[in-house]
């Protein structure tokens, strides 16, 4: 009999999660490693981590990563894809990174076309300087800098930044799933894997946003945080593909 | 090769990618723009990279991107401009990835103006950004010598996996003299960086990281840098002796100041005064064990500078308990001294020996 549910070669084995339990950031990157598995990529994959709950990703991964200041990944990731194209090169960040610091960062490399991929975390709240209000927080949502409820006044309104790069002619990819169910987990794998091959085609910039539970900083236990992915996130992130140009840079390549 | 007469910023840019430099990532500020659109004319030609990047911060993080998988790099700037990169030059630093970065200084501070200035002195030798580390600094004062300093700092970057500063001003850059170029390096004869991230492939995978989470680890890690500067502080420091041989009293100037300040020791020369100069051609590591042993037999150092009184911080550091007496001359804000202003000031001084 064959064992299914192997571990992903490019998962360090022995090592202890740091994340809180829960989390939705060990989900997506086994989804990495997967997908890296499968399409194999690992051997020239290089990942860039964010500062943030994931800055200790290379923990986990087992190829080749490098952490970034603050909002910087996808710079990194241009400079690193421009001066050596072979590699296969990921962003991974989560929201304040991507969407707050990393905001000019985000949007030039989308649109310039960078060949990058980018896993984007949306948990709706600064992780892991514990629990402040990021540019995703919704309305209402209570956090530890809008301790009466994010106030659109006040505090602006939840930042859409996926929705934002998909309009540009230089994303090919963009897709914004959850991980608060085992389909939605599903869903991700798949996203993650059309935003691999996206960039193995060398079609430009692919992004998936992946809204994920943070039990510890939204103060619920992990059932009720997946709940409120599913009930509260959604209504604000719909979930779905927000571009898909790759037939259109087929063409354009040739 | 023969001579070619080129402007001190367009020499730089072809200086590099003779380097084997194949990157280069830049956002336009004056007084150094014709660097990053001659890097735009040539660098694609050459079988490399060039960008121009949304933000000072952005190219900074590219140079580390391009550093970080082997690939010889260089970001060009001016003095705002280099401050938005300095959270990149403390990582450079930390992740010990070599880079060449390049300060045309203006006057400051904020936006000040385009004029040649010596103001970013501090910033560039004692690090710059946060943390604790240097960088070393090239300060070069000719176009021929921007050409063999350009080659020098990615030499340097490689050898001792450190970022690497080369400051000039808009005089340097806007100025053209007779060059010659050295021969192109081809990048793939360069030593290898075993270090570089290229994709584990078939061996094991690696990492850099910048986060040192442990105490006793980002200590270790802090020594480690403090022991290659010091290496560096003995094989790699620079700098040009003129008219030392009999001089009984020395001027200390670098870069466009150091031109001006030959100018002066010229016309004192004439009026018999007995006057040197000492060219401080690396500004960190600094040239402090030559102004010690001259401090045995002459007792006055004259500093002159584009700024209010930084490098004379340096010469005071080096010759603390020399019992000599150090005197300071400078003009801030982008203001130009002439050979006849230096001349004067160090007949002021030379007359109360």
């Amino acid at each position: 009999m064959e064992l299914l549910n192997k571990w992903p070669k490019y998962y360090k084995k022995d090592v202890i999660s740091h994340y809180c339990p829960g989390c939705g950031h060990g989900i997506v990157h086994r989804l990495v490693a997967e997908v890296l598995e499968e399409l194999d990529l690992g051997r020239k994959a290089y990942l860039v981590c964010p500062a943030g709950c994931a800055v200790l990703a290379y923990h986990y991964f087992d190829f080749d990563v490098i952490e970034s200041a603050h909002g910087r990944g996808t710079a990194i990731a241009t400079g690193a894809k421009r001066a050596r194209p072979e590699l296969f090169v990921i962003s991974y960040q989560g929201d304040g990174d991507l969407s707050a610091i990393g905001t000019a960062e985000t949007i030039h490399s989308a649109n310039r076309g960078e060949n990058i991929c980018v896993i984007f975390i949306n948990n709706a709240v600064y992780g892991m300087t514990g629990g402040q209000m990021a540019p995703t927080s919704v309305i209402g949502q209570s956090t530890m800098t809008s301790p009466e409820g994010r106030n659109p006044e006040v505090d602006g309104y939840p930042l859409h930044i996926t929705d934002v790069v998909a309009s540009f002619p230089g994303v090919a990819y963009a897709e914004r799933t959850s991980v608060a169910t085992p389909a939605g987990i599903r869903k991700t794998r798949k996203a993650i894997r059309q935003a691999f091959e996206t960039q193995v085609e060398g079609l430009g910039y692919s992004i998936v946003e992946v809204l994920s539970p943070c039990p510890t900083n939204w103060k619920m236990d992990p059932v009720t945080a997946c709940r409120w992915v599913e009930e509260e996130m959604v209504k604000e992130y719909k979930p779905g593909v927000l571009t898909d140009k790759r037939e259109e840079k087929r063409k354009e390549k040739g | 090769m023969d001579k070619v007469f080129i402007s001190g910023n367009h020499c730089i840019a072809e200086a590099a990618i003779r380097a084997g430099c194949r990157c280069y990532f830049g956002y336009p500020i004056t007084p150094q723009n014709e660097l990053g659109e001659y890097m735009a004319a040539h660098m694609r030609r050459a079988g490399g990279v060039f960008l121009q990047s949304e933000s000072e911060t952005a190219a900074i993080n590219m140079v580390i991107g391009a550093a970080s998988v082997g690939t010889r790099v260089m970001t060009s700037s001016s003095s705002p401009g280099v401050s938005l990169k300095q959270e990149g030059l403390s990582f450079l630093a930390g992740f010990e990835f070599p880079a060449v970065i390049v300060n045309m200084m203006r006057g400051g501070p904020g936006l000040g103006n385009i004029a040649p200035a010596q103001g970013d002195y501090f910033q560039s030798t004692r690090g710059g950004g946060h943390g604790d580390y240097r960088t070393p600094v090239l300060a070069p004062a000719s176009v021929q010598e921007l050409a063999d300093l350009t080659v020098k700092a990615f030499a340097l970057a490689d050898a001792y996996r450190t970022p690497v500063m080369l400051v000039g001003d808009g005089m340097m850059g806007q100025m053209k003299e007779p060059v010659t170029f050295p021969e192109p390096i081809d990048p793939e004869t360069l030593p290898a960086k075993p270090w570089a991230l290229k994709g584990r492939g078939d061996g094991p995978s690696r990492y850099q990281a910048s986060l040192i989470l442990d105490g006793l680890e980002m200590e270790r890690h802090n020594w480690k840098l403090v022991r290659k500067y010091k290496v560096l502080a003995e094989q790699e420091t620079m700098y040009e002796s003129y008219m030392m041989d009999d001089a009984e009293f020395v001027v200390v100037a670098y870069g466009t100041t150091a031109r001006i300040a030959k100018g002066a020791i010229k016309r004192a020369r004439k009026d018999g005064l007995k006057v040197g100069l000492i060219r401080p051609i690396t500004l960190f590591p600094f040239p402090d064990k030559v102004l010690r042993e001259l401090a045995r037999s002459i007792r006055h150092f004259l500093v002159f500078e584009m700024s209010t009184g930084q490098m004379v911080e340096d010469v005071r550091l080096a010759l603390e308990n020399c019992g000599v007496e150090i005197n300071f001359h400078g003009r801030p804000g982008g203001v130009i001294p002439t050979p006849v202003e230096f001349s004067r000031v160090i007949h002021r001084y030379y007359r109360r020996m």
